[in-house]
């Protein structure tokens, strides 16, 4: 059984709306019953609803199997980054250190390292994995290049990242914007010091005119969401 | 060099060969090439960077002057509650620890008897004017007595017919969850964890069908039963250095890994370059770093962090994020290389 290679996994962190569907529905996939692997992260929450649903993205080369020193982590024929060989992973947890993406988690009292395998046991039949199935943003699709095509006519896909001087390929997609000069790769370390811009939000007061309006902080930066 | 030193051993433990059973010489061999390969794939294993780096700090750590009283301590209490007991398996899963407990004292009991039997270092001898007792020798030393048709007795000389119950009964259960588990039967592999049942299954029942054919079926073929028998027990002593099973040898490495962690969580902490928050031990950051450098990878960075292991796994996510973000809104975080 493997991934037919037509399929892919398209992600768009945002078009993410936080609403914990694919946090839930991760933890049913049968390769990793009761935990969920994906990584819901709120970017900055006391200053923006922004968040990100990372996902395995399936390195060519994952860094991850290259410091494992047990040799527990596989990649499969087709292109997916397999969880820890439970017999051989000793819980080092170099792999969560090394992951470019943050992604593989340790569980200390069962001495193994989990991650997400797109659900393995769905995705090698032909079906979407759980995330991608009940995404209701379509944040995390999964589908053919045609179908994505047709979906999302100002967005593109690119699978290169860049961190410092290391370009990474990986299997997983992320979606940017369709220009006449897409970008090659997306430069992760280059938002080293971006930060999500906050909501402008303002309350138009009767009697107050515009002009005399002040700048306001965002009243729901400190609700919780 | 292993191989040799097995060598000169069967031949001083069986006394120059002189309580050497000469009907299992196959057997000799297999575990002799065993040795050859289970030592080669290790000194490979220990050959890559990180297992290198890891074996290394492990034992630094492990034999620090200061710590090693508590770690001889630590490392016992380890080695029976984690190694023996196999906790965590059984937090996997009671079945799973079943499981695997059940086929790992099943196979260290049948190997604690077979291989000293096999080289020589363990025979019996009956007590002279006494037919009914035997004495045991081991590395031609004599040992204790005990009468033949006795309880010991008994249960010694069918020490593998229970080992076989435990194996038995371990890979039906283990069977069952690759036939039944929808995770693990996307995942599994034949060669990997389909064929090792398969051997450990084999050598259990055909070694049981000897034990048949002695004591209820007059020895019954058991000429074929004992070369089918050896055929099974030597595939698998050949193939122990390339499959599943050489885990076995590679798992202790655990104990290690948790003396190195243990002393990086005591010492400095590495704070994330970007939040500031702590979220490893600042050694096994450094380690790291060292080794994605020999391993190829080019993480390093200019600005606040000079590589990218400086910053935290939850900052790496948040990065990930903004950086496609900067894309819709106007800020630049792509690359046309």
């Amino acid at each position: 059984m493997s991934v037919p290679r037509q399929l892919e996994f398209f992600v768009d962190p945002s078009r993410c709306i936080g609403c914990q569907s694919c946090v839930q529905a991760c933890s049913e996939c049968d390769t990793h019953k009761g935990e969920s692997m994906i990584h819901l992260e709120y970017v900055d929450r006391g200053q923006s609803v922004q968040t990100v649903p990372m996902v395995c993205m399936h390195c060519e080369q994952p860094t991850c199997a290259e410091v494992c020193p047990a040799d527990a982590i596989k990649r499969t024929g087709d292109g997916v980054v397999q969880s820890a060989r439970k017999p051989r992973c000793i819980a080092c947890g170099n792999c969560v250190m090394a992951c470019p993406f943050g992604v593989p988690e340790l569980y200390i009292d069962r001495q193994i390292m989990m991650k997400c395998d797109m659900c393995y046991d769905r995705t090698s039949v032909g079906k979407k994995p759980m995330c991608a199935t009940v995404c209701p943003s379509q944040a995390l699709f999964f589908g053919t290049r045609a179908e994505i095509d047709a979906l999302r006519p100002q967005s593109t896909p690119t699978n290169r990242f860049r961190f410092g001087s290391q370009t990474i390929t990986t299997r997983v997609n992320v979606m940017v914007p369709r220009s006449k000069s897409p970008p090659l790769m997306l430069d992760v370390t280059a938002a080293m010091d971006e930060r999500p811009e906050n909501r402008n939000v303002r309350l138009n007061v009767v009697g107050n005119s515009p002009s005399t309006i002040e700048p306001m902080l965002d009243p729901f930066a400190e609700v919780e969401v | 060099m292993t191989t040799a030193l097995l060598a000169v051993l069967i031949v001083a433990g069986s006394r120059n060969l002189a309580h050497f059973d000469a009907a299992l010489v196959g057997y000799t061999f297999a575990t002799l090439f065993a040795t050859f390969g289970i030592t080669y794939r290790y000194a490979m294993w220990l050959e890559r960077p990180p297992t290198r780096m890891y074996w290394r700090r492990g034992w630094q750590f492990f034999l620090s002057p200061r710590e090693l009283p508590r770690n001889l301590v630590t490392a016992t209490k380890r080695a029976v509650v984690e190694f023996a007991g196999n906790r965590f398996i059984f937090r996997r899963g009671v079945l799973r620890g079943l499981t695997h407990w059940l086929i790992m004292w099943g196979c260290l009991v049948a190997a604690a008897i077979t291989f000293p039997l096999v080289w020589g270092w363990i025979h019996f001898e009956t007590v002279p004017g006494d037919i009914e007792s035997y004495r045991t020798f081991v590395f031609g030393v004599a040992g204790g007595e005990f009468p033949v048709d006795s309880f010991m007795a008994f249960v010694i000389f069918h020490g593998l017919v229970w080992a076989s119950f435990l194996v038995i009964a371990g890979v039906m259960l283990a069977f069952r969850r690759r036939m039944i588990d929808h995770g693990a039967a996307a995942v599994q592999q034949f060669g990997e964890d389909i064929l090792p049942l398969i051997l450990l299954l084999a050598i259990s029942v055909t070694g049981l069908m000897l034990t048949v054919s002695y004591t209820w079926m007059k020895g019954y073929a058991y000429s074929f039963l004992a070369i089918l028998h050896a055929l099974t027990v030597i595939f698998t002593l050949l193939w122990l250095p390339f499959g599943k099973l050489f885990h076995v040898f590679q798992r202790p490495a655990q104990l290690g890994v948790s003396f190195y962690k243990e002393a990086a969580a005591r010492g400095e902490q590495a704070h994330c370059r970007r939040c500031d928050a702590p979220y490893a031990g600042a050694v096994m950051v450094r380690d790291l770093v060292t080794v994605e450098r020999e391993l190829g990878f080019r993480y390093e960075l200019e600005g606040r962090a000079e590589h990218y292991q400086q910053i935290c796994p939850r900052c790496r996510r948040a990065m990930f994020g903004l950086a496609q973000a900067s894309l819709w809104t106007g800020h630049t975080a792509s690359s046309e290389d």
